[in-house]
């Protein structure tokens, strides 16, 4: 999806969502550590073998997963494959046009992709059948419908739960024939919930999961990827300004406690 | 190497001989219409009929930025319509197709007529619509969820258009065909309807039907749509009030 027409920001909001910003207030009335309503669905598409809908406000993601057998790559002959697409859809947002995947819908499926695989959310050791030859390739569809903010961490929240919510067919090989057994389902192996956590640099401050209007108001994004055991996974520095190494520290350990309160969330 | 699938439950919900759950020839399946669901676009909707569930999103009247689709008397309404990749059962790679790309002509054409393009020169009104589950009937559904996020959109109409499919399966000639009675039926006939006038804004048809059949296809798949209508006004209603 390609972003079109830049979108010009006022000043004046500019400088009223900054000064609020520095007077400890925020625009909906949140405090700096607080997410908006979250609200997480599963098993909401019966044709795909997991999914998940996600709502962080406003912003609403659809996500898919569906499994297919594949070759896997010759670098990793015994490991199954993860695939992580994101579709910004021109239904999300008046500026979003359709048309193949532009640097920021990359980006999305390349965070979240690097949080659920670095995390090692799925045993992909498991999902190989025939050394070299047969693995599950579970391909991961983010159908953003509503963007309001926040893209990254709805994103992995979502994507963590379709995952945990997939099925897979049983499989087994006779005289050379691999049969998938769809009577005999089984879950998707999943090893750990890694979650993300985002945070915006307003007037000076770290505030999470920033809302629109706070996003087109921030000078800096950073966004912190956290293990079920509290370690980092994933980061990923945003926007146009630095981040000093106090704002950093501080961003770290505020995502582990605030990815351990959205852990309560998954099913 | 050789993949067999087994699964015996592969026509769940959906028998081949006699229609599922029991549905008379000429009975609709289950749905429900929302209207206003998205919070971004100037409206929307939500629909589910049968397995399918579709959304449906407007925007404008808007500055139309390609000049040479730019109408000086009135506004262009443009549709896309996409099938999200895992709405079908084999993953359908993203972006559009021929299919999809057909759809969102035949989609924008239906929806044309309705709307008064004329008050919005020089303008764009644009329609996406977005399948997350398919199980026959998507282009009616889509055209159906449409028109009700147009209404939400404030968008001045003549009518909200409706779409229904009937055709042939097992012999006899049905209602809103379900993915299975599509696959293995003899014709599919859907249409779009602007229901206080009658006329007919789409119609395509595949498959194989007598005369007699078609007269009788057609006035099935009219009064599928003027069920549907009625559904369309109450998730307005629901919305706004009466």
């Amino acid at each position: 999806m390609v972003i079109n027409m830049v979108h010009i920001v006022p000043e004046i909001i500019k400088e009223s969502v900054t000064n609020l910003v520095k007077n400890g207030e925020r625009t909906d009335g949140r405090a700096f550590d607080e997410y908006r309503e979250i609200s997480l669905e599963t098993g909401v598409i019966e044709k795909a073998e997991g999914s998940a809908r996600v709502k962080i406000g406003n912003t609403q993601i659809v996500i898919g997963a569906k499994p297919q057998i594949g070759a896997p790559f010759s670098d990793t002959p015994n490991v199954g494959v993860l695939m992580t697409n994101t579709e910004l859809l021109p239904m999300a947002a008046p500026n979003f046009e359709s048309g193949p995947p532009d640097e920021n819908s990359v980006e999305l499926s390349r965070v979240t992709d690097r949080c659920i695989r670095e995390g090692k959310v799925v045993d992909l050791d498991k999902l190989c059948i025939v050394p070299g030859e047969k693995v599950w390739m579970v391909f991961l569809d983010l159908h953003v419908v509503d963007y309001d903010g926040n893209l990254m961490d709805a994103a992995v929240l979502g994507s963590v739960a379709a995952l945990m919510n997939t099925k897979l067919p049983t499989t087994k090989i006779e005289d050379d024939e691999l049969i998938l057994d769809y009577d005999n389902m089984i879950p998707l192996p999943i090893n750990d919930t890694a979650l993300m956590s985002t945070f915006a640099k307003i007037g000076g401050e770290m505030i999470i999961d920033p809302s629109l209007e706070e996003e087109e108001v921030m000078v800096a994004r950073l966004s912190v990827g956290i293990t079920g055991d509290g370690s980092i996974c994933a980061m990923q520095k945003g926007g146009e300004q630095p981040l000093n190494k106090e704002e950093i520290l501080k961003a770290v350990s505020l995502a582990k406690i605030k990815t351990a309160e959205l852990r309560k969330l998954l099913p | 190497m050789i993949i067999i699938i087994t699964n015996t439950n592969l026509n769940s919900g959906t028998e081949t001989s006699g229609r599922a759950n029991n549905r008379a020839f000429d009975e609709l399946r289950n749905m429900k219409i929302e209207a206003g669901v998205l919070e971004r676009a100037d409206g929307s909707a939500y629909l589910e009929i049968g397995g399918n569930k579709v959304l449906a999103a407007v925007y404008g009247p808007r500055e139309l930025f390609v000049r040479r689709l730019m109408q000086p008397n009135k506004a262009v309404l443009r549709c896309k319509y996409n099938m999200a990749p895992f709405s079908v059962d084999d993953r359908k790679r993203p972006g559009p197709d021929r299919r999809s790309v057909e759809i969102s002509k035949i989609a924008s054409e239906a929806l044309t007529p309705a709307v008064f393009l004329e008050k919005f020169p020089r303008s764009t009104i644009d329609v996406f619509i977005e399948v997350l589950e398919a199980e026959g009937g998507t282009r009616c559904a889509g055209i159906t969820a449409a028109s009700v996020a147009l209404a939400d959109a404030g968008i001045p109409m003549r009518d909200m258009v409706v779409a229904c499919a009937a055709g042939k399966s097992d012999g006899k000639v049905v209602l809103d065909l379900s993915e299975i009675e599509d696959k293995e039926g003899e014709a599919d006939l859907p249409i779009a309807i602007m229901p206080r006038t009658g006329e007919i804004t789409l119609l395509q048809m595949d498959g194989h039907l007598t005369e007699e059949e078609f007269e009788q296809a057609l006035d099935l798949a009219i009064n599928g749509c003027k069920i549907i209508s009625e559904e369309q006004k109450k998730a307005i209603k629901n919305r706004y009030g009466d």
